[in-house]
């Protein structure tokens, strides 16, 4: 066993160091910044917190962020949880899997200007919406700009799901193969309707599944930024004004000690969203276990 | 799964007919998304055919801000590759753009080859005090958004002298726990019992790394090869904060820079820039997806 260790030391270590130089130690420094004063360097207690709290753009940005996430995921979570049932109804076609993963695939700089040609006043939505308003007879022409008014962050919603589906909808389908066909048909068997296979097996056998999923969403949800920045930005409209946004700006204007404020409020809340959707799940696996055993 | 349809139709005809209505519904609302996934890629590569003078007509509403709606053919009526050979031949910044692109990934994809794969093989085979601990902490870092760690980037790359040079942008991400990740999800389908045999043939640990582990283990670092190439392809955060110098830039930031006067010319650019992703996303979508399973085993 002592052997063993040595060598998980030895094959570890190398990436452990890199770690160690361009992430852990620097992110101690930022630590320590976020008590200190920018240009002075002197020990400022808790002085930037209070400053970026009251921070408007810092507050809007916390909001905007929040609302586009809790909108977002259970969208994409929701429509990639449908798509993956009805492709896995088909017998999932792996070049229908193709066609939704390839937008992952398409650098977003290279499909911005199609979302231009889309959503400016003039492009191809309203044109959509004007003739299908006319064809009906329900409304008439529309002229709606929605890059630089409260739509865009729709735009956002959308381009995300647009972008992610795919993603998600593979994770699904390899959860719901994950299930064990017996338990099905033994269910079917036992008299269970298509509903109640679906609500006593199928769902509480994908609560993994769904953890992971939301997790990385989340995580994805974050490189929107390119797309709103690309359209609209680094100083779009105040819905879809992010915490991204907010780095970049303070970044670039060097307000580095606000900067490190933030930057460990958002790295400590991450750490604590993550940290309680683990140990959910794993207590979740512990019950699961613990069921059996009693049974 | 099979079973769901089993129930609905029990041999009669009537029964039939439902089934085959029900895999057509599906059919139909499966494609409407397809159809949305499609569009703007048809939309982008007709606009890469498209004569200058005839998109300039199609566009004029965008740019004049008037009356009238944008219109668009997807085979254009004067189709050319015009803007292809003013981009290839008469635009050498595009060729320093790619190029740029194409090092950038490259040495971020090699340089995580000996950093992550080692360590993955690490956490996979080896147990130590604190591994586990060690393990949560490299999942947490793999979560967090670039724009968090940004800072920290900028103060070390600052010490090390190394803003506004490439290896700015490929050390911080050669050090990603990501690839660790999905290099672990393919290093923990091999049975222990087939390493501890070799053990037993007198094979040293590092000979089993690279004779068992390398060729058993592919799928998860293939699958992060072409999950990183897809990823870094299309980076945009880190070499906007760290290069100032356009020279420099990789091409995901100089198509956005081309003007709407220029429209023939950016699509054609992007077409371009898209060859490359799709090309790996052909050769590798299966190592695609086993990488997106790989990533939702145990986030």
């Amino acid at each position: 066993m002592r052997k063993k260790r040595k060598f998980f030391y030895l094959f570890v270590s190398p990436g452990f160091l890199g770690i160690l130089v361009f992430v852990l130690l620097p992110f101690g420094d930022v630590v320590r910044r976020s008590f200190t004063g920018a240009v002075t360097g002197k020990f400022t207690g808790v002085k930037n917190y209070g400053i970026i709290f009251t921070n408007q753009a810092f507050l809007l940005a916390v909001k905007n962020t929040m609302g586009f996430t809790l909108v977002c995921i259970p969208l994409l979570v929701l429509t990639g949880f449908v798509t993956a049932l009805l492709l896995n109804g088909l017998g999932s076609r792996g070049w229908m899997k193709a066609v939704y993963l390839f937008p992952l695939a398409m650098p977003t700089a290279t499909i911005v200007m199609v979302w231009k040609m889309v959503f400016y006043r003039q492009g191809f939505l309203n044109l959509f919406l004007t003739g299908l308003g006319t064809w009906t007879g329900i409304w008439g022409e529309v002229r709606r700009d929605y890059l630089g008014t409260p739509a865009a962050f729709w735009v956002l919603v959308g381009s995300y799901v647009w972008k992610n589906l795919g993603y998600t909808v593979i994770l699904w389908l390899a959860g719901i193969k994950a299930i064990p066909a017996a338990l099905l048909e033994a269910a079917r068997v036992d008299g269970a309707g298509k509903w109640q296979r679906m609500w006593y097996i199928i769902l509480p056998n994908l609560k993994g599944s769904l953890y992971t999923i939301v997790i990385l969403s989340f995580l994805n949800s974050f490189k929107i930024y390119r797309e709103a920045y690309l359209t609209a930005g680094a100083y779009p409209d105040k819905s879809i004004y992010l915490l991204q946004h907010l780095f970049n700006n303070w970044f670039v204007n060097l307000e580095l000690d606000k900067m490190a404020a933030a930057a460990v409020c958002t790295g400590g809340f991450l750490m604590i969203v993550i940290l309680i959707l683990q140990r959910l799940w794993d207590g979740n696996e512990w019950d699961e276990k613990n069921n059996r055993k009693k049974q | 799964m099979n079973g769901m349809k089993k129930t609905t139709g029990k041999n009669n005809k009537a029964g039939k007919g439902i089934k085959i209505f029900k895999k057509a519904l599906a059919v139909l609302s499966l494609s409407l998304p397809a159809l949305l996934v499609a569009l703007p890629i048809a939309l982008l590569l007709s606009g890469a055919l498209m004569d200058a003078l005839e998109m300039k007509e199609y566009l004029n509403p965008v740019f004049m801000n008037g009356e009238g709606f944008i219109s668009w053919k997807l085979i254009p009526d004067y189709p050319s590759f015009e803007n292809y050979g003013k981009l290839l031949f008469a635009t050498p910044q595009f060729f320093i753009l790619f190029w740029n692109s194409m090092k950038l990934v490259c040495c971020i994809l090699a340089g995580q080859l000996l950093a992550a794969v080692p360590a993955a093989w690490g956490f996979a085979v080896y147990q130590a005090r604190g591994s586990r601990i060690l393990f949560s902490l490299y999942v947490v870092l793999m979560l967090l958004p670039f724009q968090v760690t940004m800072l920290s980037s900028y103060l070390v790359l600052n010490r090390l002298d190394l803003l506004n040079t490439h290896q700015a942008i490929i050390l911080p991400a050669v050090f990603s726990t990501f690839p660790v990740f999905l290099s672990y999800g393919g290093f923990r389908g091999i049975p222990p019992q087939m390493l501890e045999a070799a053990r037993v043939d007198g094979a040293g640990e590092l000979t089993i790394f690279i004779r068992i582990g390398l060729p058993l283990g592919k799928s998860g670092l293939l699958s992060a090869m072409v999950l990183g190439f897809l990823e870094y392809w299309n980076m945009m955060e880190q070499p906007m904060a760290f290069l100032e110098e356009k020279s420099l830039w990789p091409l995901s930031l100089y198509l956005p820079e081309i003007t709407w006067g220029q429209a023939g010319f950016a699509f054609c650019a992007s077409a371009i820039t898209l060859v490359p992703a799709v090309f790996v996303f052909l050769m590798g979508q299966d190592y695609l997806e086993q990488g997106i399973i790989y990533s939702g085993l145990k986030a």
